[in-house]
């Protein structure tokens, strides 16, 4: 049997949560709706969590695009996500959406721009 | 001398919505004034998650929302300046600017639409005691380094106060590898809003402190550590409680201040509270033909109220271009009392006022299970139960018309919180 704490953020009550792990069964306590339910057993199998950050531009109108992981990925890949993040440079032009890295990490999930930069004039 | 209708002071979130707002309303000749080299303002370095959940119903990147409305600016033909600085604003709603391109050089508005924002609360207003070392930074300027200008900040971060651009910066500064030993926070409650906390501190298990300052900064070249220690009721260090950690750079995350110095010379009242100018329903200044959103008007924790406040008072600026005046009947006095800070609006014009305004306030401390309570002349007319209240999430009431109409006398609404 597991217990872990966490606070449920689906509104700004901020109950504090009690989610017991045992085999099979995951229970919540110390919630005040079913929404605290929901959150704690989602943030107990699967958390996850959209990854943003910036990375540099070569050629364009400022030095860096700032981007986003298209959709939110497992909270336990954020680091290897953040790696390959810091090693990438792009060439302006970049538009918002643009794919800046394919299945970052292995998640399946793009980085896509979140900016857009122009070359420099 | 050149004339506009309308003159917007600012071309970030409050600057775009009001701009955008006023051309809907029909009014052509609009000139947005931006000291930086892009629009956008601040949410071009929020480049985390979480904007326009009730603008867009999706939840956009400070860059994406900000695209948004510079793409709608755009569409408008909505004309702007960049780079281009306001030195004064007067009586006469005479704006001075200056820029490259044209030097110094007056414009006269009908009506200008204040929406500078805001700025960081500085170290030099905290009465840290020490040397004057690199690697103490205000949260936002390192968040601009970071994220827009690609610089390492440092390596091993002690955060001081948990204000929202802080608790990002903890999360940020996780990500680029650097370890964040803790946040320390003078309050018994965090500033912050609670998904910030959850998020960015909970997640890395970062350790907030609350009731804690910084009482020492060491090192003379660069930081070489902080003292921290533990404060009491009335927020002064306990003797005894002193901790040092070592780290080489300290963000500061100590409260934003409403940036109005231009409001002042335009001959603006302010309220000591808010540290914004005083407004009513329509978002009018005690200037006429001068009104106010955004940062500059209250600080927000959510851009969308920004771009919802910011296009109430594009269309207020449109309707006194196009209308001209209003003739002014006595304004109702609307008052913060018990546990309620302050409110934006601070008076109503119930001649003038639309079907229903959104009064927005914040409280002063953090209370569990109170009612906000709505009165007219001294009669309760709404009482609401709320679960929870914190200083660091906005809250607001809605006034409507029609509730008015049994008050023809009206002359105070006050807006407060009761235990029952």
């Amino acid at each position: 049997m597991e217990t872990r704490e966490l606070t449920c953020i689906r509104c700004p009550l901020g109950c504090q949560l009690k989610v017991t792990i045992e085999e099979n069964e995951i229970s919540v306590t110390g919630n005040s709706c079913n929404r605290g339910i929901e959150y704690g057993k989602k943030e107990v199998l699967s958390p996850t969590r959209m990854v943003t950050s910036s990375v540099r531009v070569k050629g364009g109108e400022h030095i860096m695009v700032s981007v986003k992981t298209s959709q939110d990925i497992p909270k336990d890949k954020i680091f290897d996500c953040m790696e390959e993040i810091r090693k990438v440079t792009v060439n302006a032009p970049v538009a918002i959406g643009d794919v800046i890295i394919k299945d970052c990490a292995g998640t399946g999930v793009s980085i896509v721009a979140t900016r857009n930069v122009d070359t420099k004039s | 001398m050149r004339e506009h209708d309308i003159v917007i002071i600012g071309g970030g979130p409050a600057g775009l919505a009001a701009a955008v707002a006023a051309r809907k309303e029909g009014i052509q000749d609009i000139l947005i004034l931006e000291r930086d080299g892009v629009l956008g303002g601040i949410l071009n370095q929020c480049i985390h998650n979480g904007f326009g959940l009730h603008t867009f119903k999706e939840e956009l990147t400070g860059p994406e929302y900000a695209a948004r409305f510079i793409d709608m600016v755009e569409a408008e033909n909505i004309p702007y300046l960049l780079n281009t600085m306001v030195l004064d604003i007067n009586k006469d709603k005479e704006v001075t600017i200056i820029n490259r391109e044209e030097g110094l050089t007056v414009i006269k508005a009908r009506a200008i639409i204040l929406a500078m924002g805001c700025r960081e609360r500085p170290r030099g207003a905290l009465n840290i005691p020490g040397y004057r070392p690199a690697g103490i930074y205000s949260a936002g300027t390192a968040q601009r380094f970071v994220n827009m200008e690609g610089k390492t900040v440092g390596k091993e971060v002690v955060i001081l106060g948990s204000g929202d651009i802080g608790l990002i910066m903890a999360r940020r500064m996780t990500l680029e590898g650097a370890k964040v030993k803790v946040v320390a926070e003078l309050m018994p409650y965090s500033g912050g809003l609670k998904r910030n906390i959850v998020q960015c501190l909970d997640d890395y298990g970062i350790p907030l402190k609350l009731s804690h300052t910084i009482v020492d900064i060491q090192g003379k070249e660069r930081v070489t550590g902080v003292t921290l220690a533990k404060v009491d009721e009335n927020r002064r260090p306990i003797p005894g409680t002193e901790e040092t950690i070592s780290c080489d750079t300290l963000l500061l995350s100590v409260g934003l201040l409403p940036e109005n110095e231009l409001s002042r010379s335009a001959g603006v009242d302010l309220n000591p509270v808010t540290l914004g100018p005083l407004v009513d329903d329509s978002l009018e200044t005690s200037a006429e033909g001068i009104f106010a959103c955004g940062n500059v008007l209250h600080v927000h924790d959510l851009v969308d109220y920004v771009s919802e406040e910011a296009a109430m008072a594009g269309v207020s600026a449109a309707s006194f271009v196009t209308i001209g005046q209003k003739t002014r009947t006595d304004f109702v006095e609307i008052a913060a009392e018990q546990g309620v800070r302050y409110t934006v609006p601070q008076r109503l014009d119930t001649e003038h006022m639309k079907d229903q305004i959104t009064v927005r306030f914040r409280v002063a401390d953090v209370y569990k299970d109170r009612y906000i309570s709505v009165y007219y002349d001294g009669e309760r007319v709404s009482h609401k139960k709320k679960r929870v209240l914190a200083p660091g999430e906005m809250e607001q009431v809605i006034i409507k018309k029609e509730s008015l109409s049994e008050f023809p006398e009206l002359k105070k609404i006050v807006i407060c919180t009761e235990v029952e």
